[in-house]
């Protein structure tokens, strides 16, 4: 099974409800994934040349300040950080890459769960409501919001292995369903230079749109890839640090119903999750449609994408 | 749970609100329900997507829910009428033996399926796998349907005003496709058929008895062209 839900606030009226509204959303989908849960919030860009990075670390007691030190040290610029949980929220002037060299170099154990300049990943196994209450959610604001449910079944239940997953640049992915080509797919992203940190199949997702992306395609022509070369079943919740994406496979298994007013985009596994929203008797409810693409990005008119399928004959 | 007197010459309606009892509450009062009482009339308030509302009654009962509702509603309804003013998850009434169920809105995937008897109606569009492995039941389907509808449907009738999407009636047994718009492409097996007066005459009592206003000659009818019912000895070499 698996949860996974997605908020996006049209009106900026909202913003500091982001978690508020959120959270419920979350929590609903407890019956779908008990063990692991996680959620992407984007708000608070870094400042222009600096990025923003999540890490988390196995021992609640990690020393944070003497890794921001170390770091500090290194890139020879301000380190601000922010103990959240097991997780800690760090800024500087520093690029992704060396970032990730420099963190694995001092500290092995610290995972990097995100990098980017909107995009917050925080994740943790137990149930939602425990995972939600660890990171205080529901005091965060943002534009938008990504969350899963997970019920695991095909690799580890453990924080690495949890959704969402980020590949860095902003972008992340949750997914309900599985992939049956992911060790193939790994392989060949490992010979373009994609590193995996798990064994789980959504990390491939994650990397092969973020290879599509890196190859100059548009979120949705990389997504439309995706139909070709990811083989399994699929519901995806799309973030990026304007909007996000919604697709699922030609089988469409997995569900999904999506809802919009004025002041919002929403997605959800189920319709429960999404019934205590603001509006939403008189929202425009619909089950996305197997192998289209549907976007939001900041500012631009609501889209869906939709192209013929290519069938085998 | 409260019961109102709505007056000596009306019969009571129960009303059922799920802001403040369960689904377990409800289904368990509709059990209770004798088969072969008169009719009582329900109202279950503030659904929210809830799961399996109104499964497995067995009486004369008239149950209206108001709002969406999750999966698996109604499901193995028998002799009960169920309407649903909202939209539907998966699985809606699921293998129905007999009676009625309407959605005022769009159903998810697998609609009806493994019904056996009974009448389903869907005033809204129906996504995948609608009627699939349908034994008996009647499906009404104003708007559209999804792929896969009427995979292996072996009796009863659906009915699509709207188009139907791919692979419609794939290895369809003895069930009766009538489609109004347009086909996306046809199943294995599956063929289209001529529309003889006895079709039109049947279609249109079934749409009238939906209370759904379609002309049945605007209809086409498929069915199973039968290849697939007995072996090929001619295809024993793909093996």
């Amino acid at each position: 099974m698996c949860g996974i839900v997605g908020l996006y606030l049209k009106d900026s009226a909202l913003n500091a409800r982001l978690g508020e509204l959120f959270e419920p959303m979350l929590i609903e989908m407890t019956q779908r994934g008990p063990d692991s849960s996680g959620f992407a919030v984007y708000r608070n860009p870094a400042p222009e040349g600096e990025i923003k990075a999540v890490l988390q670390h196995p021992d609640l007691a990690f020393d944070w300040a003497w890794l921001a030190a170390k770091l500090m040290d290194r890139f020879k610029v301000d380190v601000d950080f922010k103990r959240v949980h097991s997780h800690c929220l760090v800024v500087l002037a520093a690029k992704e890459v060396g970032l990730r060299a420099e963190i694995s170099a001092l500290v092995p154990e610290v995972n990097v769960v995100s990098v980017g300049r909107y995009i917050e990943i925080y994740k943790e196994v137990g149930l939602p409501e425990e995972v939600a209450a660890f990171f205080d959610l529901k005091a965060m604001g943002g534009t938008h919001a990504i969350g899963h449910t997970r019920m695991a079944t095909e690799s580890a239940v453990t924080t690495a292995g949890s959704h969402p997953f980020s590949t860095g640049s902003d972008l992340c992915l949750v997914h309900n369903g599985s992939l049956s080509n992911h060790n193939r797919l790994r392989r060949n992203l490992e010979r373009y230079g994609a590193v995996f940190r798990t064994e789980n199949d959504t990390e491939v997702a994650a990397n092969y749109f973020d290879w599509k992306l890196q190859q100059g395609l548009s979120l949705e022509d990389a997504l439309y890839a995706g139909i070709e070369d990811l083989d399994g079943f699929y519901t995806f919740c799309i973030g990026r640090s304007d909007g996000f994406a919604v697709l699922r496979d030609p089988i469409a298994c997995k569900p999904a119903v999506m809802a919009e007013t004025e002041q919002w985009v929403a997605m959800a596994s189920e319709y429960r999750a999404l019934a205590h929203l603001p509006g939403v008797e008189s929202a425009r409810l619909w089950e996305p449609e197997p192998a289209t693409v549907y976007v939001w990005e900041g500012h631009k008119a609501a889209g869906t994408y939709r192209r013929p399928l290519q069938r085998a004959s | 749970m409260s019961k109102h007197s709505t007056g000596a010459a009306q019969l009571p309606e129960y009303v059922h609100d799920l802001k403040q009892s369960d689904v377990r509450a409800l289904n368990q009062a509709l059990h209770d329900l004798d088969p072969a009482a008169p009719v009582t009339h329900w109202k279950v308030l503030n659904a929210a997507g809830d799961h399996a509302l109104a499964v497995g009654i067995d009486a004369n009962a008239n149950v209206e829910i108001m709002g969406h509702v999750g999966y698996y509603c109604a499901g193995m309804n028998k002799h009960a009428t169920v309407t649903i003013h909202g939209n539907a998850a998966t699985g809606l009434a699921e293998n129905i033996m007999s009676g009625v169920v309407r959605l005022k809105g769009s159903a998810s995937q697998s609609a009806a399926a493994t019904g056996r008897g009974g009448l389903v109606v869907i005033e809204g569009n129906a996504a995948a796998r609608c009627g699939i492995s349908m034994k008996g039941v009647d499906i009404v389907v104003q708007g559209s349907v999804g792929h896969m509808s009427g995979f292996m449907a072996q009796r009863g009738r659906l009915v699509v005003c709207g188009d139907a999407g791919h692979a419609l009636g794939d290895s369809l047994y003895e069930a009766q496709i009538y489609v109004r718009g347009k086909v996306e492409d046809l199943g294995a097996d599956c063929i289209e058929k001529e529309m003889r007066e006895e079709h039109v005459k049947e279609l249109q009592a079934l749409l009238d008895k939906a209370g759904i206003a379609a002309d049945a000659r605007e209809f086409r009818r498929y069915g199973s062209a039968r290849k697939l019912y007995n072996f090929n000895i001619d295809h024993a070499d793909a093996y």
